[in-house]
Formats: C-alpha cells, sequence, structure tokens
C-alpha cells in the first residue's frame, strides 16, 4: 500500500478546497439560510408538525442530505474530470499507485469536503431552529456513509463524463429531483397512496429516512432498511469503479 | 553495461484496429542517452507511454530494473521519470506543490532539501511559488522536467522535450539532460528534429510504422551510412568538365565555379588523392577546399524511405 500516494492526493485536493474556502463555506450557509426562511419560516408556519416534530426542524436532515449528496457528487466528479480534461491524469497512470488507492485519496477527499459542508448546514440551523439530536452518533454514521457512497457516485460521473456539460448532467437531472421527491421536506406519509409506492423505488428516501431517524427517532423507512440501502448503493458504486479500473474504461487505452 | 529497460515483441494494437506498436523488442543500456528518431505517428509516444504505464499492451513484456511493469508495476515504476509531450499542468497550482505532489505520488517521504536542489537545477526556484499559469511556455516544460525528477528516477523519458520550443531553450534542456547523464540517470527520448538527437544521444533508434528499424551507435550509424562531399572551388570556371575527369563521380556547379565529389569514408580508397592529382594534370587551378559529413537527417530519409 502507497500511503504516502493517497496522502498525496488528499492534501492535493484538499488544498483546492482551501484555496476557495470562502465559497466553499458562505454558500451552503446562505442558501441554508434561504431554505429555512422560505420553508421553515414562511410555508412551516401554516403546517405547524409533521409526525410530531416542528416543520422547520422536520425538513433539517433533508437539507444537509440534500447539500451533502449534491456537494459530493460534485466535488468527487470534477476532482477526477479534471485531471482526465487538463491530461494531469498520465502522472497518476504512470505512479506506482493501485487504482483502489487513486480512489481512496479522491472520494476521501471528496468526502471530507461534504462533510465539513454537512456540519456548516447543520450549526447553521441550530440558529432557525430548536431542535434536539436523538442518536448523535448514528447521525454522524448516516452523514459519513453518505458522504462516501455519493462521492463514490461522483467519482463514477467524473471518469465516465467526457464534457463539462455530462458532469453536470447527472447531478442535475437525477440526483436532484431524486432528493427532492426522496422526502427531503415532508413525510411519505403525506402524498397520496399511488406516489407513496412509487417513492419506495427512490434509493435516496432510505437514506434521508435513516438519517431523519437519527435526530427525531422517528423515520417513514425502518432504520434496518435504511443501513441496507446505503451498503447496497456503496456497494454498487465500488462495484462499477473496480470494473472501470480493470477494464481502463475511459481512462487507459 | 547491463539492459535498464528491455522490451520484447511488444504489440499495441488500439480499439479501432490501429496497429501502433510491431512487435518492439529494445534494450536500453543503463546510463546511456537513446534518442528515438521517426516521423509522427511513428509508435514513438505509444512506446513510452506502454513503458510507463498509459497503455496496456496487447502483447509483448516489459521489464524495468528487472521488474515487469505489470506483475511487478510499483517496483518497475518507481525507478521511471516521465515527462509527457503535452504541457499537462495543474493551472492554478503553484509550482512547489505540484512537485511535491508528484513526489509523494511515488511513495517517497517529503523533502524539501531534494525539491529545492532540482527546482534550482532547472532555474525554477525563484517562482516556487508562482501559480503554473504565470509561467512562460518554457518554464512550464521545466515543472514538468522537475515534477518527473521529483521521486529522483533512475529512467527518465522524455517525450519530445524541445517540440515548439526556441533554439536558445533547446540548448538549455540539452544541458539539463547531460547533466542528468553525468548523475547516471538513464535517459531515453522521443524527437522528430534529427539535430537533437545528433546533438545528445549516445545511440539512436529509429522507428517507422511501429516498426524499429534499428538501434546504432550515434557515431558508428553516422560513419557507416555517412557519406562525405568534398567542396573544390576553382581559380577559373570550367565550361564543362574535361574528359580526362570524366572517370570520377564530379559535379559542376556555381557557373562552373566549384566542383563536388562524393565519397565514402569508410571505403578503402576514397579517391581524393587521384584526383586532385588529376585536376592538377588537366591544369585546373584551385582556389579552395573544404568536406561536408552528411548529416543524420539524411541517412535517416534514406532509411525511412528505403524500408516503407
Amino acid at each position: 500500500m502507497n500511503y504516502r500516494a493517497v496522502r498525496a492526493i488528499y492534501i492535493f485536493e484538499m488544498s483546492r478546497f482551501f484555496r476557495t474556502i470562502t465559497q466553499s463555506f458562505v454558500s451552503p450557509v446562505l442558501s441554508t439560510s434561504l431554505y429555512f426562511v422560505v420553508f421553515g419560516t414562511a410555508i412551516g408556519s401554516r403546517i405547524d408538525t409533521v409526525e410530531g416534530v416542528s416543520y422547520g426542524a422536520f425538513i433539517v436532515p433533508g437539507l444537509i442530505m440534500l447539500s451533502v449528496m449534491t456537494q459530493a457528487t460534485a466535488n468527487a466528479s470534477f476532482g477526477i474530470y479534471f485531471p482526465k480534461f487538463l491530461g494531469t491524469i498520465y502522472e497518476l497512470l504512470s505512479a506506482p499507485i493501485s487504482f483502489f488507492e487513486i480512489v481512496l485519496g479522491y472520494v476521501g477527499a471528496a468526502a471530507t469536503k461534504a462533510l465539513f459542508i454537512g456540519v456548516v448546514i447543520l450549526l447553521t440551523s441550530f440558529f432557525f431552529v430548536d431542535m434536539q439530536i436523538a442518536h448523535p452518533l448514528a447521525m454522524l454514521a448516516f452523514l459519513i456513509m453518505t458522504c462516501v457512497s455519493f462521492s463514490l457516485l461522483g467519482f463514477i460521473i467524473g471518469i465516465w463524463a467526457k464534457s463539462f456539460e455530462q458532469l453536470q448532467l447527472v447531478p442535475l437531472l437525477v440526483i436532484t429531483p431524486l432528493v427532492f421527491l426522496g422526502g427531503s421536506f415532508y413525510s411519505v406519509s403525506m402524498l397520496p397512496p399511488v406516489w407513496q409506492t412509487i417513492t419506495l423505488f427512490n434509493p435516496v428516501l432510505y437514506l434521508i429516512s435513516g438519517f431523519r431517524w437519527s435526530f427525531f427517532g422517528a423515520a417513514d423507512v425502518p432504520v434496518g432498511i435504511s443501513l441496507l440501502a446505503i451498503a447496497l448503493f456503496t456497494g454498487g458504486c465500488l462495484a462499477v469503479i473496480g470494473w472501470m479500473f480493470k477494464s481502463g474504461y475511459r481512462i487507459k487505452s | 553495461m547491463s539492459a535498464i529497460v528491455s522490451v520484447a515483441n511488444l504489440d499495441k494494437t488500439y480499439e479501432g484496429g490501429f496497429q501502433a506498436l510491431k512487435s518492439v523488442s529494445l534494450e536500453i543500456e543503463q546510463g546511456e542517452i537513446l534518442a528515438l528518431l521517426g516521423p509522427n505517428g511513428a509508435g514513438k509516444t505509444t512506446l513510452i507511454s506502454t513503458i510507463c504505464g498509459m497503455v496496456t499492451p496487447s502483447g509483448g513484456s516489459v521489464q524495468v530494473g528487472g521488474h515487469d511493469i505489470i506483475d511487478d508495476f510499483r517496483q518497475a515504476r518507481r525507478l521511471i521519470g516521465l515527462v509527457p509531450q503535452e504541457i499537462n499542468l495543474e493551472p492554478f497550482e503553484k509550482v512547489i506543490n505540484t512537485v511535491r505532489f508528484s513526489r509523494g505520488l511515488f511513495g517517497k517521504p517529503r523533502d524539501d532539501a531534494k525539491i529545492e536542489q532540482i527546482l534550482r537545477a532547472l532555474s525554477l526556484w525563484d517562482k516556487k511559488d508562482a501559480a503554473i499559469k504565470e509561467l512562460s511556455g518554457g518554464m512550464k516544460r521545466r515543472v514538468l522536467i522537475a515534477k518527473a525528477l521529483s521521486h529522483e528516477p533512475r529512467v527518465l523519458f522524455l517525450d519530445e522535450p524541445t517540440a515548439g520550443v526556441d533554439v536558445e531553450l533547446r540548448r538549455d534542456m540539452w544541458e539539463v539532460v547531460r547533466g542528468l547523464q553525468k548523475d547516471g540517470v538513464t535517459i531515453i527520448l522521443t524527437t522528430h528534429y534529427i539535430e537533437e538527437a545528433e546533438a545528445i544521444a549516445d545511440r539512436i533508434g529509429v522507428i517507422s510504422k511501429g516498426n524499429i528499424l534499428l538501434v546504432e551507435e550515434k557515431d558508428a550509424l553516422m560513419a557507416r551510412m555517412g557519406q562525405k562531399e568534398l567542396q573544390i572551388e576553382l581559380q577559373q570556371p570550367l565550361s564543362a568538365l574535361p574528359d580526362a575527369l570524366s572517370g570520377y563521380a564530379l559535379e559542376l556547379a556555381g557557373d562552373g565555379r566549384s566542383l563536388t565529389y562524393r565519397y565514402d569514408t569508410s571505403a578503402e580508397r576514397t579517391g581524393i588523392t587521384t584526383l586532385l592529382g588529376d585536376l592538377a594534370a588537366q591544369g585546373v587551378m584551385l582556389k579552395d577546399v573544404s568536406t561536408r559529413q552528411s548529416s543524420l537527417e539524411d541517412i535517416f530519409v534514406g532509411l525511412v524511405e528505403e524500408k516503407a
């Protein structure tokens, strides 16, 4: 195992993040604050409570998930696409490192950035709503698992993408709708029965539900199923990455 | 001397069916400068990219320092530094950070003194904190070399190091390469500038259409295939060659004011002595005499055309 290489990639990627720390920090805080003003205060004042939780607090896990999933995907896809675009990937391919180590470095950095933003949003939300976290350790575990699994997804997108347009296509067309329709801002029980069934096919629902359980001790689907969903999703991403590297898909001729 | 890189029957066929390398075999000696010469699309970059790990070979094998590049890729790659043809660098990154990154990638512990030494040797130390986008083209190329040298490789591949580089910088680059050879680094460079191979290589390999046509000591190659020209300037112009001189491979030029005589330096008799004697006998007065060795370019063009 070439730990130094993993460390070098991780530090190199994180330094890009810290170079733009203001944007990295300000934008999630601002967008979260806007969500709280619009959903929490304006709409929430007419909703009261959802499953015994004030609406403002209810949307916190969904908001964090929305940002974390988008950020993890975007960071990881950009992280590996950029060297491909610039041609600097030659160095990764000619270095004494395995594909596993490359993934570890890039996905590790992307997940760290997403985790950082998730925590910032969580802290921001304490300014707007009064809430307590029922299972803090489980909350952190869910958060980290989501950061890692979506960074893996982002890595796949970054390898697959042939242009900057394609790089943004998947997050825009797939992830954002799935997150919005996955119960970020509402409980599934609030939907008509047909939509409740359809929603069950949305993998993001299980992630948000599990994460919400760690906050309030109640969820749309049992926690065990949420964990299983994350495990399956992570496993699936790993399998795809494994195949990509084995076949040299779009990186090696 | 022993081979530090040995390539055996290397094949590469790209997905579209294009065969870039056709059973290439090549032994690269420790400490030498080998120039791979060939026209565009000859397979030079594919050969280097395969040895360095960016291209998966279709057949054959490569060993670097006795390590197979696939089964034992970590050991093999640790020995190799690569300077690519294109200037592939992160524009917003600082020079020193990208060089440090390269060292880390190859599994070496951080060593600021070593990095400083490399950057100073390449006249980049003053620019260590500059973002790469602020550098000139020549400096960017030197950053690529610094990255390749950051992990102290034993073998350095330079893919067209002086393509699109002005004459002065090209000479600087050659100095750098010679300096590295003194430190014991084996250097393989590809080029399509004959002048470059002639100036710095110990051995020259000619590659065309995926085949290695020959690999030979530069001096031997030039001597073996080298033709010389004797240029004779005359006092009085000649309207035609005297009949007594028709047995020589002579050419009258410059309005009859000069004669060109081609001969082979490796031949037993060059014929110069008798030619000069016969010229004197015909009463031809000489003004000046000079000789010119045919360049590698002439040899190269001849080779590629002959085998094509």
